[in-house]
C-alpha cells in the first residue's frame, strides 16, 4: 500500500502547472466566459490540449491516447481543478470515443476518432427521452431499416449542448421483441441531417445548456451503427460506468470548498469572520472529511481499474457520494452568500459590489440540483449497488 | 500508487482470520469474557506462537519489524472476531511507548518478553477529570533523592488488572493542564502503594482504576525524557487511533455482512425482507459509510507510513468518520434485525458496544472534529 509520488510524478505535476499557467491565458478565459464566443473558445482550448498530447489521457496509445497511470490522472485532475481550468466537454472524448474504439469497426474508428481528438466534431448524447428517464431502457425513439439507411423518429431530452453539436450518439429502438433492453441499438447521427429540430430548455439557473432534440424521418446510413443491431444496451452500460466515475468531481469539489473557505475568511457577521464561527467550521469539516474519504475511494477505484478491473458498481458509489458532496458545498456557499445570493448576474451588480460571489453561488446551487438526477438518478444508483454489489 | 497488500500482509491477515473462524466463535468469546481473568492465557500463548505479538517490534529484539499496514490488517480481523485479549493494550499502547520512547535497556528488558507472551502491559493515562485531554494530569511524581514518589489515581486502565507492568503518566512540573511537565514511568503492578480496582466494560474488556500512594520508582523507570512525555504519548496515540480505526472497520464490515445475510433469509409478508427497496437503500447507505470509512483508514495509514507527512489531520478525520459511520452502521444493523437485534443473545449488540467504546477511546468524533477544525480553519493555520 503506497500513495506517495515518485520523482517522475512530481516532475509531471510541475509540467502540468506550467502548462496551465501558460496555455489557459486571460484572453481564453474571457472568451470562455462570453456566451457568444464560448463554443469557439472551448474548441480552441481543447486543441491546445491536443497539441500538448493531453486531450485523451485514458485512450489507448494506438488510438492517439496517452495511457496515463492513475497517479498521473489524479495529479492532472487535482491541478486542473485547483487552477480553475474547465474540464473538456465529455461527450466526444470521454463517452462516444471509448465506445467507438471498443465496439466500432475500423472504418468508424478512422472516420470519427481523429476528429474527436482534434475537436473537429462537437458531440452530444441522446439517451433520455420524455418517457424514458430513470427507466432508460423504456426508450421509444424508433430506427426502422429502409435500404442502406435507418429512418429515425422520436425525441431525446436533456441533451446538453445540442445547440452546438455536429453529431449525436443515440440509443434507438430497432426491435420491440423480447426484453426491452434487447431491442436497442447504438447509432451515430449527424446533427445537420434534415428532420432534426433542437428546442432549447431554460434551466432553473436561467441558463440554456439543455435541449430537446426531435427526429422526424431522419435518414441515417446503416454504416453509422455501432457494433451489432439490438446490442446497443451492452455498449451503453459500459459507457455509463465510466460516466459515473467522472461525475464524482472530487478535484472540482476540493477547489469549490477552498473557495468557500476563502470567502468565509472575508465575510463577517457581528464583527466575526464566518471562518471563525464554530458552527460554520463544523459544517465545513463535515463536508471536507467526506471529501477526503471520497478522494481515496476514487483512488481505490482507479487503482483497481489500472490493475485490470473494470469500473463496476463501485462507480455508482462515487456518483452518489460525489454529487451529495457537490450539493452540500453549493448549499454552504449559499449560506455564506447571505443576501448576495439573490443578486442577478448583471454588470451593474458586479461593478457596485466588487464581486459576483452571490450570483455565482446561486448559479452553481441551482444547476447543481441536476447532479443527483443526471447520469442515472442517485436512487437508481442505489438500486444498482443493491443488485450488483449486495446481491439483493 | 497501489492499495495492495504484500504477501506477508495477506498471510498475517489470513492467519488471524483462520484463528477466529476455527477457535474464536461468538460463544467461545463470551466464555472468555465471563472468565475470571476476562482473557484466555491459552489464546495469548497462541498469539505468541503465531508471531502476532512480535509484529510492530524491531527485528533486533526478535520482532517482525512491521509497520502501520501490518498492524492494520491484524486489527481489522481482531475487530471481526471481537477479540478481547489485550493486544491493543499490551502490544499497541504499552509496546508502542517502549518502542518509540524506551531506552535500549528498557526495550531489551520488556520487548522480548512481550513477544514471547510472558509480559502483559497497560498504559495508565486517564484520570477522573481529564476525559479526552491527555495533558490534563494531576498524578504527581516528586523527586526524592535518586527516586520518584508517585501519588494519584488513574481510571479505566485497559488491561489494568492483568498487566504486570503499567506505564503511568505523571506530572513532574507545571500546572494541571500544561503540555510541558509530564513524565512517563514504568511501574510494576505489584509495587508497594499500587492498589487496583478491577472491573469490566460493556465491550467485555477488563479495566482497572489504579490508585498510587507514595509509590517509589527509581530514575531508571522513567520512560523517555523527563517533562517531555506528551509528544511521546501523542505519537503512540496517533498509531493507536489508526489501529482502533482498523478494528472498527472490521466490526462495521461484519455488521453489514450479517445484516445483509439476515435480510436475505428473514421472511415477512411471504418474501425475504431484503427484497424491499426501503431496506435495500438503507443497506446501500451503510455499505457506502463503510467504504468511506475504509478510505479514510487507508488515507491515515498511508500518512503514517510516509514519515515526512504530518498525519494529524488524516487521523482526526478518521476518528470523526469512525464515530459517524459506526453509529450509522450499528444503528441500522440493530434496526434491520428487528426484535432479534435488541437481544443480548445475538452478537449484533456486542459489536455495537465495542464500536461505542472505540469511539470513546482517545476522543470521540466531536473532540477530533474540533481539533480538525482548529488545524484546518484556525487563524494560526491560515
Amino acid at each position: 500500500m503506497d500513495t506517495s509520488f515518485s520523482a517522475e510524478d512530481l516532475a509531471f505535476r510541475d509540467e502540468v502547472r506550467a502548462f496551465f499557467a501558460e496555455a489557459y491565458d486571460d484572453d481564453l478565459q474571457a472568451r470562455l466566459a462570453d456566451k457568444a464566443t464560448f463554443r469557439e473558445a472551448v474548441i480552441d482550448w481543447q486543441r491546445r490540449l491536443h497539441d500538448k498530447g493531453w486531450i485523451a489521457p485514458n485512450w489507448p496509445k494506438a488510438h492517439g491516447g496517452a495511457e496515463w497511470t492513475p497517479t498521473q490522472n489524479f495529479i492532472y485532475e487535482t491541478e486542473r481543478a485547483a487552477a480553475g481550468v474547465r474540464d473538456v466537454v465529455p461527450f466526444g472524448l470521454k463517452m462516444v470515443g471509448p465506445v467507438i474504439y471498443t465496439f466500432g469497426n475500423d472504418e468508424q474508428k478512422e472516420r470519427f476518432l481523429p476528429r474527436i481528438l482534434r475537436s473537429e466534431d462537437w458531440w452530444c448524447q441522446g439517451y433520455s427521452e420524455p418517457g424514458a428517464g430513470s427507466d432508460l431502457a423504456a426508450l421509444k425513439t424508433r430506427a426502422e431499416r429502409d435500404g442502406d439507411d435507418y429512418v429515425v423518429n422520436g425525441a431525446k431530452i436533456w441533451t446538453t449542448y445540442a445547440q452546438y453539436a455536429d453529431w449525436i450518439f443515440c440509443l434507438v429502438r430497432t426491435s420491440n421483441e423480447g426484453k426491452k433492453q434487447n431491442g436497442i441499438s447504438f447509432l451515430l447521427i449527424d446533427m445537420h441531417s434534415p428532420g432534426i429540430k433542437v428546442n432549447p430548455i431554460v434551466s432553473i439557473d436561467n441558463h440554456h445548456s439543455l435541449n430537446e432534440v426531435e427526429f422526424n424521418n431522419v435518414r441515417v446510413p446503416v454504416a453509422n451503427l455501432i457494433g451489432e443491431e439490438h446490442k446497443g444496451w451492452t455498449y451503453a452500460k459500459a459507457l455509463l460506468a465510466h460516466e459515473r466515475t467522472s461525475i464524482a468531481g472530487v478535484a472540482d469539489s476540493k477547489r469549490a470548498l477552498a473557495e468557500v473557505q476563502h470567502f468565509a475568511a472575508r465575510e463577517q457577521n457581528g464583527g466575526r469572520f464566518l471562518i471563525d464561527d464554530p458552527l460554520f467550521q463544523q459544517r465545513l469539516s463535515d463536508i471536507e472529511i467526506e471529501l477526503m474519504a471520497l478522494e481515496y475511494t476514487e483512488l481505490r477505484v482507479l487503482a483497481s481499474v489500472a490493475a485490470g478491473g473494470a469500473p463496476g458498481a463501485e462507480s455508482s458509489l462515487l456518483k452518489i457520494k460525489g454529487t451529495e458532496i457537490q450539493q452540500a458545498i453549493q448549499e454552504l456557499r449559499m449560506e455564506l452568500a447571505g443576501y448576495y445570493q439573490g443578486v442577478l448576474p448583471t454588470e451593474l451588480a458586479q461593478e457596485v459590489l466588487g464581486h459576483s460571489f452571490g450570483s455565482d453561488a446561486r448559479q452553481a446551487f441551482m444547476y447543481g440540483r441536476a447532479a443527483t438526477i443526471y447520469g442515472g438518478s442517485n436512487e437508481v444508483q442505489k438500486n444498482i449497488i443493491a443488485k450488483a454489489v449486495l446481491g439483493l | 500508487m497501489n492499495f495492495d497488500f504484500t504477501d506477508e500482509q495477506v498471510m498475517l491477515r489470513d492467519s488471524v482470520a483462520r484463528f477466529i473462524q476455527d477457535d474464536y466463535d461468538f460463544d467461545t468469546r463470551c466464555k472468555v469474557v465471563a472468565s475470571e481473568a476476562g482473557m484466555s492465557k491459552a489464546n495469548w500463548d497462541t498469539f505468541a506462537e503465531l508471531g502476532w505479538l512480535s509484529v510492530p517490534f524491531a527485528e533486533e529484539f526478535g520482532g517482525f519489524g512491521g509497520g502501520p499496514v501490518d498492524l492494520m490488517v491484524m486489527m481489522e480481523e481482531f475487530g471481526k472476531g471481537l477479540v478481547v485479549e489485550p493486544y491493543f493494550a499490551t502490544v499497541v499502547l504499552f509496546g508502542g511507548l517502549l518502542s518509540r520512547g524506551g531506552s535500549e535497556a528498557q526495550q531489551g528488558d520488556f520487548i522480548p518478553r512481550i513477544i514471547e507472551g510472558s509480559c502483559l502491559g497497560a498504559f495508565a493515562y486517564l484520570e477522573r477529570q481529564s476525559r479526552f485531554e491527555i495533558a490534563d494530569v494531576q498524578t504527581r511524581a516528586t523527586r526524592q533523592g535518586e527516586d520518584y514518589l508517585l501519588d494519584g489515581e488513574k481510571v479505566v486502565v485497559f488491561n489494568g488488572a492483568n498487566a504486570d507492568t503499567l506505564i503511568v503518566s505523571a506530572r513532574t512540573a507545571g500546572e494541571q493542564t500544561d503540555k510541558h511537565g509530564i513524565t512517563l514511568f514504568l511501574v510494576p503492578a505489584n509495587a508497594p502503594g499500587v492498589e487496583l480496582v478491577d472491573y469490566r466494560l460493556m465491550d467485555g474488556q477488563r479495566v482497572a482504576n489504579v490508585v498510587l500512594r507514595e509509590v517509589v520508582v527509581g530514575a531508571s523507570h522513567v520512560l523517555g525524557a523527563v517533562d517531555e512525555g506528551l509528544p511521546l504519548m501523542q505519537a503512540v496515540i496517533s498509531d493507536a487511533c489508526v489501529a482502533l480505526g482498523a478494528e472498527a472497520l472490521g466490526i462495521m464490515d461484519r455488521l453489514n455482512a450479517k445484516t445483509l445475510e439476515y435480510t436475505r433469509t428473514r421472511e415477512q409478508f411471504g418474501v425475504a425482507i431484503g427484497s424491499f427497496q426501503a431496506l435495500q437503500h438503507r443497506m446501500v447507505d451503510t455499505f457506502m459509510s463503510c467504504e468511506q470509512a475504509r478510505s479514510l483508514l487507508y488515507r491515515a495509514v498511508c500518512a503514517l507510513e510516509k514519515e515526512d507527512d504530518d498525519p494529524a489531520r488524516d487521523i482526526h478525520a478518521l476518528k470523526v468518520m469512525i464515530d459517524k459511520a459506526g453509529k450509522h452502521i450499528y444503528g441500522e444493523a440493530i434496526q434491520l434485525h428487528g426484535g432479534m437485534g435488541i437481544t443480548d443473545e445475538l452478537d449484533i449488540g456486542h459489536y455495537a458496544k465495542r464500536l461505542m467504546m472505540i469511539n470513546a477511546t482517545f476522543g470521540n468524533g466531536d473532540y477530533h472534529q474540533g481539533l480538525f477544525n482548529a488545524l484546518s480553519y484556525g487563524r494560526d493555520a491560515a
